[in-house]
């Protein structure tokens, strides 16, 4: 059976289900990495001495990972903006980008953990990488997901384009969503992980 | 015609145009307050500053994500009520844990009764008088 109302807006909350639904799978999302931002602020807070965690990340890396998924939320709306005016090329071109803009985010942040393990620095050597290995590493496997369902709208899911192009463009829309959502926790956990 | 939720807001392809524009506008911004961050860490401000002006400039990036690339911007009411509800629920899931173990934080004084001075004199499990 479809999902009723993936087209047309439901009469009583005036959204399409799945909008509707995103919005509460993030709002799930921010209690998920709430509750781990919490964990930080109170491992943190609480200990007798913390490290100085700029320098034992790589703070050039880490802007120049903040610089590549900005871009890919700009490609990733531009490729909604692209259906919206009917040019699927574009779409193809811009969803294609932020596919490889997050595979550039994974490969740095691949550079990133290797440095860490080569210095002798994992998860189990003290609380900060700990809670970075956590938050990053969860963080991680969110670009992963987005890439899973950015890389289905590109390939085989825009097949859709030709039967139903709105449900298509709404599609496209949601993950969208998503993957702002991906790029507003890393706004957060850059300054907090690396420069604080 | 029936509205579809991209369409909520009756778009035509000039107004999309102007939706590109903005979109670069925004990119823009973003990528100046990242410098911004950035700089202001070099600047080595005492600890309370520093965090307030981080946490300042994050948020201004990530509400101009959420109002520009997710279309927060003119979204429906319904929308804004879940997130009303899910800033209150985040603010319990830091409150919460720092009103228990507020006491830990090195820095702090620990408050009469987490320090047990009021902790009953008799075990827990004691039977209760009759």
């Amino acid at each position: 059976m479809d999902i009723p109302y993936t087209i047309e807006t439901r009469p009583d909350t005036g959204l399409t289900n799945p909008k509707l639904g995103i919005w509460l799978f993030l709002a799930s999302e921010v209690m998920l990495f709430g509750s781990l931002f919490s964990a930080y602020v109170l491992l943190r807070s609480g200990a007798e001495s913390w490290p100085v965690q700029s320098t034992i990340l790589n703070i050039p890396l880490a802007t120049l990972n903040t610089i590549i998924l900005i871009s890919s939320s700009v490609t990733m709306v531009l490729s909604w903006a692209a259906l919206k005016m009917n040019d699927f090329p574009g779409f193809r071109k811009y969803m294609g980008l932020t596919f490889l803009l997050a595979l550039g985010f994974l490969v740095v942040k691949g550079f990133e953990y290797n440095s860490k393990f080569e210095h002798g620095l994992f998860p189990s050597t003290n609380n900060f990488i700990g809670i970075y290995f956590v938050l990053t590493g969860l963080h991680g496997l969110h670009v992963i997901g987005g890439m899973i369902v950015n890389g289905y709208l590109w390939g085989p899911g825009a097949r859709m384009w030709k039967t139903e192009p709105e449900k298509f463009t709404n599609r496209v829309e949601v993950a969208g969503l998503y993957w702002h959502f991906v790029d507003l926790v890393w706004i957060f956990l850059f300054p907090i992980l690396y420069l604080l | 015609m029936a509205h579809t939720g991209a369409q909520a807001s009756a778009h035509g392809a000039h107004d999309i145009k102007a939706h590109v524009r903005t979109y670069f506008m925004i990119f823009g911004a973003l990528l100046v307050l990242t410098v911004v961050t950035v700089a202001v860490s070099y600047l080595h401000l005492p600890h309370t500053e520093a965090v307030i002006v981080a946490l300042i400039i994050a948020t201004l990036k990530a509400s101009l994500v959420a109002m520009f690339f997710m279309h927060l911007k003119g979204e429906r009411r319904m929308i804004y009520w879940a997130l009303y509800l899910t800033a209150a629920f985040f603010v319990l899931l830091f409150a919460l844990p720092l009103w228990t173990e507020g006491d830990h934080i090195v820095g702090t004084t620990p408050n009469r009764w987490s320090a047990g001075m009021e902790a009953p004199k008799t075990p827990e499990h004691s039977p209760a008088p009759h």
